[in-house]
């Protein structure tokens, strides 16, 4: 006890200690994995935190350790200048640090106000009247728009944000963590979520937002921090950066981005889609009329914000998803001939030889394309081991084709009989479209191809979907980096709510204009391209 | 806020982290103590109750593997138990819990019975056939039933297989009233004994099941490990989504999946029938449906695996029966001692997957 | 009219123990873990409620309330202490929840059986609680004036104290997971223990606590079949699968401890329709196939309608670990 009143006295003597949060050299590791390597993060109160870095340089892992999800290898946390350990969730709340996860962590079968109230102290019976009571005044105070009552399976995304937003402000947080909270929200959406944040600092709340996106990070933060590959690189103020340094820092070298786009002379239509409509599972339309040809020896991009039909798209495209009556893809055969492909099941394709001419990666890597708990071998085999006759499987062949791959491919792999979910992201992606190019496909679906991946992955992605598009392959390239898609695609073809909002010519157009696309339909301009 | 966080917290004592991989030694010898902490535990037991554990565990070997005759009565004890593991291992590879082994191998018994009672007049060779392959349609067809539903509604399994065990047990006791199916001149509710021409062939003094259960291992692994349909279980258990991705119609492997399953426990049923019991009971199965469940999981789904666990709970079984004569103890100690081994197996799994890892120094200043 | 009453106050009796071990489970799986031990829960809870009924008269000489209510006492531990062993492999060692069920059903009717037959030789050649001590059990409430109010009085008033018990039980039960702060945290685990987690609930000790105390409640399931139905004698196999039909009896009750008392019902009354209603051409043995085939209509129904706030807590049947990724 002694110490911790020499700790606040010395904390009295020091003004300039006003840092809500410090984090020392913390390490994390996930078996042989290493997520963060000795970070350091500094947030001071009333200031909002940009913290920066790609997919996968360990964000998310950094800050679930300050809410408590994960427990540090190494390192130490200060949190308003005292040593803390935050070993579960409530260690943090108990310090006021509350966090909005990417994936909401709500209860869909209880309300809004149960789901704020969720784990909180108090009498036996819970006290409905006060807590809406409560809810509410939160409510007018940021500008918040909430019924209490409605449950959560019933709400938008948008609602279920602000359900997570209140309740970490309930609980009397002090200090927020938001995890990429405009990934699913409109602009509307985003600057309305951006006057809240800032009308909290002001409130002297400390916020850290996790993003990728430059220009949230110029807009709204007051200092940025840097991570890449589970490093700490630097802390910036905001007003003294620019996109370049920032992406230069990012980055860890300064690349233009110059991903090739090489110019294919011989162009063929192998697929057009018309009227292509289909439903989600709720019922409503998931896309809506969605009318493009997609050239062989062209890349097409697919832009838009995520869950505007993206998947609904490919899978349909690759037989796994139904399409409603009246509309129509059409497989334009190199040798000739025509055909259907609305209509008929993912095995009926198969049959006939369909889902060969189409191959898919998709975009739940271990989930959907690959066996998480099969060798290389076995996933190999996964789209050819019905292609010979007789009962048994021909493992010799894909053990052949494994060893060619893993050395084309530069694949770092223990051997080929290793269970692939104990791949890094990059192999298992690898593994995955080296599969599906191994099938000599007319037409290649790539699904997010480099989520999650390093800069030199992704780079031999964007080679290996070069090379195809070289060999006369129509290529469908469903992105989520507007850079990336404009410097690689030949046309981009933006979604909205589900929706074709307009296919352009990227080396014409411009990042914003694809961005408005993005969020909004602009029916004349349809009409002028149809 | 401020006041609460300078309550002096600590690390964990203790942290829980994924083992990258372990070697093979390293693991068995890990089961080695689990099975080593679940005979002591049942050695305490023993002690408790007034008995010297190591005359009552050498009771137990010699009464299952003593004189030639306790050998053949473990062994006819095996049988079944490896059988079934074997057929429900299919279905759990595939993540369909089947836990109707009980039902499925009851009605494969009802089937062979009913050959074998109304077809009187067949010869010995085709009425063994005609009873085996009844057993084999019947019980997989039975078993069927719950695939059709999971595959068109995706209706709960578990429960759906464990309540047709009990409809098949009321089928056979409905059974034991017909007068057809009763000794004759008599109105005793119990089933015949079937004509000597319906008992199977006996080698080395045991049924020749024994020779068809050991053919099946082989069979199994095969089936598993190199045929296309093995291949496609893999998948669907591990992904149906991938499964769809593919190609592959989950819903047909699911049900042939099942019916394999099922098939191989109504194979049981005829052999229990004709090789064992010389007659059908509602006590045929004789728990074999649950316990084979554990078989299949102790063995990690490995049909080789399977003889080694199969025959060792069937030791314990024969064990206990001798115990009761020789010791007092009552037989039922066979199914507290198997629950044991199986709690300290099933829990020694943990330590093979993960490690504790005990805090350092530093959160002790 | 008589057939009708004895046939409600007898599918009351039956039903009692259903309930008691529907209860239970429900409990159990509202924070998501799927103990399939319910009849091996309710063997321990069946021989150690007798066990603890008869050392009580041995000791103290003589039955009645004092044994009684060391009876339930025993049971509900040693229907705790079963679940204890499933919630140590499936919560903390993250063992299979359905195998760890099968071996605790395995391991406890071992157990029953097991003590049940020892008990038998220490008391002679079978175990029998003295009449006060049955009587205790089964014997009628006296509900004064109340009993004799005509067909009410004698449909109401008229069981024993467990009927009572475990009604008041389901009634609280759904006060507890529908109004209370701890009862919300619970479902919150069993829905979806990462969002509890993060809420700061604390997931093992829900995980634990509504494990093990739904145990217990299986528990005296058990005791009531050895010390009411069986009438305070050790029966070999006594439990004979009321634990199997408690599991199905969660689903026909879609998770609600109040839809049980009316699902305890009828299943009590299918359980013993043959003794009251004879069909001419339908055998007996068809009737007693009934409860089973009306689970399995159930499931087959629930399963088509696939309603979101009836169904099975989502979480059920997965083990939770915070760190996995």
């Amino acid at each position: 006890m002694l110490f911790l009143r020499f700790l606040e006295e010395e904390k009295l003597l020091d003004n300039q200690a006003k840092y809500a949060i410090e984090m020392r050299n913390v390490t994390k590791t996930f078996g042989s994995v290493v997520a963060n390597h000795n970070v350091n993060l500094d947030l001071r109160e009333g200031e909002i935190l940009a913290l920066l870095g790609e997919n996968g340089s360990g964000k998310t892992t950094l800050m679930n350790m300050l809410s408590g999800i994960y427990f540090p290898d190494s390192g130490e946390i200060h949190v308003h200048g005292k040593e803390v350990s935050i070993r579960a969730p409530k260690d943090a709340f108990d310090l006021g640090i509350g966090m909005i996860h990417q994936h909401f962590k709500l209860v869909d079968v209880l309300t809004a106000a149960e789901n704020i109230v969720l784990g909180l102290p108090g009498g036996v019976r819970i006290n409905r009247k006060a807590l809406s009571e409560k809810i509410r005044e939160i409510s007018s105070r940021y500008g918040f728009d909430i019924d209490p009552d409605k449950k959560v399976y019933n709400m938008s995304v948008s609602e279920k944000q602000t359900v997570e937003i209140i309740k970490v402000l309930y609980r009397g947080a002090d200090i927020l963590i938001l995890d990429e909270p405009t990934a699913v929200l409109t602009p509307q959406e985003t600057d309305k979520l951006f006057r809240i944040l800032k009308a909290m600092k002001k409130d002297g709340k400390a916020i850290i937002i996790i993003t990728h996106k430059m220009n949230e990070v110029l807009s709204v933060s007051d200092r940025v921090t840097i991570l890449r590959k589970g490093e700490y690189i630097a802390t910036v103020n905001t007003a003294e950066a620019d996109k370049q340094s920032l992406t230069d820092m990012m980055v860890g070298h300064s690349v233009s981005l110059s991903i090739d786009r090489p110019v294919v002379e011989k162009k063929e239509c192998r697929l057009s889609v018309r009227n292509l409509t289909c439903l989600s599972e709720d019922n409503v339309p998931a896309i809506r009329d969605v009318s493009f040809d997609a050239m062989g020896g062209e890349i097409l991009g697919i832009a838009g914000i995520a869950g505007s039909g993206q998947k609904e798209l490919c899978e349909t495209l690759a037989g796994l998803y139904p399409a409603q009556p009246g509309s129509s893809i059409v497989f334009h055969r190199p040798e000739g001939g025509d055909e259907e492909l609305v209509g008929h099941t993912a095995a009926e394709l198969q049959k006939n030889g369909i889902n060969i001419s189409l191959a898919f990666v998709p975009e739940d890597r271990l989930g959907m394309g690959l066996v998480a708990s099969l060798d290389m071998v076995d996933n190999l085999m996964l789209r050819t081991y019905r292609d010979h006759s007789g009962p048994f499987v021909d493992r010799k062949a894909a053990a052949d084709v494994a060893t060619r791959l893993v050395k084309e491919l530069e694949i770092v792999i223990p051997g080929i009989h290793t269970p692939i979910r104990r791949l890094s992201g990059g192999n298992v992606q690898k593994v995955l479209l080296g599969r599906e190019i191994e099938g000599n496909p007319h037409i290649l679906v790539v699904a997010y191809p480099v989520r999650g991946l390093d800069i030199n992955s992704s780079y031999t992605v964007y080679n290996l979907l070069n090379e195809q598009k070289k060999k006369g392959v129509s290529v469908i390239f469903i992105g989520e980096d507007l850079d990336v898609l404009m410097e690689i695609s030949d046309h981009v073809m933006v979604l909205c709510g589900g929706e074709v909002s307009g296919i352009v010519d990227p080396r014409t157009t411009t990042k914003e204009e694809i961005g408005m696309m993005m969020v909004h339909v602009d029916n004349d301009r349809k009409e002028n391209q149809a | 806020m401020s006041a609460q966080a300078s309550k002096e917290i600590k690390e964990p004592l203790f942290r829980i982290t994924k083992r990258g991989s372990i070697t093979a030694g390293k693991a068995w010898a890990i089961r080695g103590l689990a099975l080593l902490g679940a005979l002591l535990t049942g050695a305490l037991l023993i002690l408790l109750l007034g008995h010297n554990p190591f005359e009552v565990y050498a009771s137990m070997i010699s009464g299952a593997f003593g004189k030639k005759i306790a050998i053949q009565e473990t062994v006819k004890l095996t049988i079944p138990l490896l059988i079934t593991g074997i057929g429900l291992a299919f279905a759990f590879k595939m993540k369909f819990w089947n836990i109707g082994g009980e039902g499925q191998i009851l009605m494969g018994g009802v089937a062979a019975s009913a050959v074998a009672i109304y077809g009187t007049s067949l010869p010995h060779v085709p009425k063994l056939l005609l009873m085996a392959t009844a057993a084999i349609v019947v019980g997989g067809l039975y078993g069927m039933i719950p695939a059709l539903f999971k595959a068109k509604w995706g209706t709960n399994e578990t429960l759906f297989t464990l309540m047709m065990n009990y409809i098949a047990i009321q089928f056979i006791m409905f059974l034991q009233y017909q007068p057809a199916w009763q000794e004759e001149r008599t109105s005793f509710p119990k089933i015949r004994m079937l004509d000597a021409s319906a008992y199977l062939p006996k080698v080395f003094g045991v049924h020749i099941g024994w020779i068809i259960s050991l053919i099946l291992v082989f069979v199994a692994y095969i089936y598993i490990a190199k045929t296309k349909h093995g291949y496609e279980i893999s998948v669907v258990g591990d992904s149906p989504n991938t499964a769809r991705y593919a190609g592959i119609n989950v819903s047909r492997v699911l049900i042939r999946t099942m019916f394999l399953s099922a098939a191989l426990c109504g194979l049981v049923g005829f052999l229990q029938v004709s090789g064992s019991d010389g007659t059908l009971t509602e006590n045929t199965a004789n728990g074999v449906g649950f316990t084979a469940i554990t078989v299949a999981w102790l063995a990690k789904m490995n049909p080789f695996a399977m003889v080694l666990v199969s025959l060792f709970i069937a030791v314990l079984e024969r064990g206990s029966s001798s115990i009761q004569t020789s010791h007092g103890i009552p037989s039922s100690a066979a199914s507290l001692l198997t629950g044991i081994i199986l709690f300290f197996m099933l829990g020694c799994e943990f330590f093979i997957n993960y490690r504790l890892v005990h805090r350092g120094k530093k959160g002790e200043n | 009219m008589d057939i009708v009453f004895n046939l409600l106050t007898a599918a009351v009796l039956a039903g009692t123990p259903l309930l008691l071990g529907t209860l239970g489970e429900i409990l159990t799986e509202k924070s998501g873990n799927l103990n399939l031990g319910v009849e091996g829960m309710m063997f321990m809870g069946a021989i150690a409620g007798i066990a603890g009924s008869w050392f009580t008269e041995q000791w103290f000489s003589g039955g009645g309330f004092a044994a009684a209510f060391v009876g339930l006492i025993t049971s509900f531990l040693a229907g705790c202490l079963g679940a204890l062993i499933y919630a140590f492999l499936t919560i903390t060692l993250r063992a299979n929840q359905n195998v760890t069920g099968l071996t605790l059903t395995i391991f406890g009717t071992g157990f029953g059986n097991f003590f049940g037959e020892l008990l038998g030789k220490k008391a002679g050649n079978f175990v029998a609680v003295t009449t006060e001590t049955k009587n205790a059990f089964a014997g009628a409430m006296n509900f004064g004036p109340l009993s004799k109010i005509p067909v009410i009085g004698q449909l109401l008033f008229q069981y024993n104290w467990l009927v009572y018990l475990s009604i008041i039980l389901a009634i609280a039960m759904a006060w507890f997971l529908n109004k209370t702060r701890t009862g919300l945290n619970l479902r919150a685990v069993g829905e979806s223990p990462a969002t509890a987690d993060a809420a700061g609930i604390n997931v093992t000790k829900y995980k634990y606590a509504a494990t093990i105390i739904g145990g217990g409640i299986c528990g005296i399931a058990g005791m009531y079949i050895s010390m009411v139905t069986c009438s305070g004698v050790w029966v070999h196999n006594c439990v004979n699968g009321y634990g199997w039909l408690a599991v199905a009896l969660v689903i026909f009750s879609t998770w609600s401890p109040s839809r049980a008392l009316l699902c305890g019902l009828i299943f009590g009354g299918l359980k013993i329709l043959r003794l009251y209603v004879s069909i001419p051409g339908v055998a007996t043995q068809i009737y007693d196939m009934l409860p089973y085939i009306a689970t399995i209509l159930v499931l087959i129904i629930t399963s088509i309608r696939q309603s979101k706030e009836l169904a099975q807590p989502k979480s059920c049947g997965l083990n939770y670990f915070r760190e996995d990724r």
